[in-house]
């Protein structure tokens, strides 16, 4: 198959230290490696918190949970705060089924992290 | 494995194992297994239930069951190599009491496991990975795994449009469903294959660590 990339993700650093990973796109077994490569970059950095928006993915599969799950483990060694903020949904309703919806901080919007 | 009359796959490969008197399936798909082709194939599931009958929450419902059988063939059973071959078989059933439905069956020439062993982590034990057989199992009325004859591995999904339980919690009901008025910050997100724009990111190995 043609290689091409698969997912769009926008890194930002917000005054304070804090880095939003932003992607855009379904995130499945295909795409959830590049979403990876980014937390992982973000990670990186040393942000003072790390906040996923989520509000451009459409679709999650169990992949982008992994991810997830993943980013939360290094957040937790690293005393790094995770924010999830964003979904729709479709993505909260995985959360749900998966029983990770409680696991993790989630928040409606960026704008809401600070007040978390 | 080259063969001049049937081309890079024989015959003899190809397993619709068909029970005697089961009507040949109303869609057959090979698929190579690419974890780039995923994205299609879920949309393909999800525009054909759609078609039959399956509201948008349930057509959403079968695509992803159907995505992750089939990252998990890709994974466990072909170790991401992506030349190895996949059969996505598709029937439209009759309407019963609970309406008409899709029964789908998956089939590979991966290595064969016990189906008694193919279960989900305990939802309690929170680490990456091991969460699709649980989502699968979840969102479809029917999911039977089989060793198939010889080799590889068949897995039977079946799902109707009014069968009532589980498929009705909330938590299962809206999954890849039509973004509501109560939904994302960004409402423009729809589900589709690729990145949403122009620019991207670099990316590492595909179906790499993350099923």
């Amino acid at each position: 198959m043609t290689e091409r990339p698969v997912l769009k993700v926008e890194t930002s650093t917000r005054d304070g230290g804090a880095i939003v990973v932003r992607p855009q796109g379904d995130i499945g077994y295909h795409e959830a490696p590049a979403f990876r490569a980014a937390i992982r970059e973000a990670y990186d950095k040393k942000p003072t918190m790390l906040i996923a928006d989520l509000s451009g993915v459409a679709y999650m599969a169990t992949p982008g949970l992994a991810t997830l799950v993943e980013a939360l483990q290094i957040a937790k060694k690293t005393s790094v705060r995770l924010v999830l903020c964003g979904m729709n949904e479709r993505v909260r309703a995985i959360f749900e089924i998966a029983r990770l919806h409680t696991v993790f901080t989630i928040v409606n919007t960026v704008e809401d992290v600070a007040a978390k | 494995m080259n063969n001049p009359s049937t081309g890079p796959v024989p015959r003899s490969t190809v397993p619709m194992t068909f029970h005697p008197g089961e009507e040949p399936p109303h869609l057959s798909i090979e698929v190579a297994s690419d974890p780039s082709l995923l994205c299609g194939l879920r949309e393909l599931v999800n525009r054909l239930a759609r078609n039959i009958g399956f509201s948008e929450v349930q057509s959403s419902q079968v695509a992803l069951a159907v995505d992750e059988a089939l990252a998990n063939v890709i994974r466990h059973g072909y170790d991401n190599r992506p030349d190895s071959r996949i059969w996505l078989s598709i029937w439209t059933l009759a309407p019963n009491e609970h309406g008409p439905g899709l029964r789908l069956i998956i089939e590979d020439q991966a290595r064969q496991v016990d189906p008694a062993t193919i279960k989900s982590r305990e939802l309690d034990d929170i680490r990456p990975g091991g969460l699709g057989v649980h989502i699968i199992r979840e969102v479809m009325d029917e999911t039977r795994y089989e060793k198939r004859s010889g080799t590889g591995m068949r897995l039977t999904l079946e799902k109707r449009t009014s069968t009532p339980g589980k498929a009705s919690r909330p938590g299962v009901a809206c999954l890849l469903s039509t973004p509501s008025s109560t939904s994302p910050p960004n409402p423009s997100a729809d589900s589709s294959c690729g990145p949403s724009s122009e620019t991207q990111t670099p990316t590492s190995e595909p179906g790499k660590d993350h099923a």
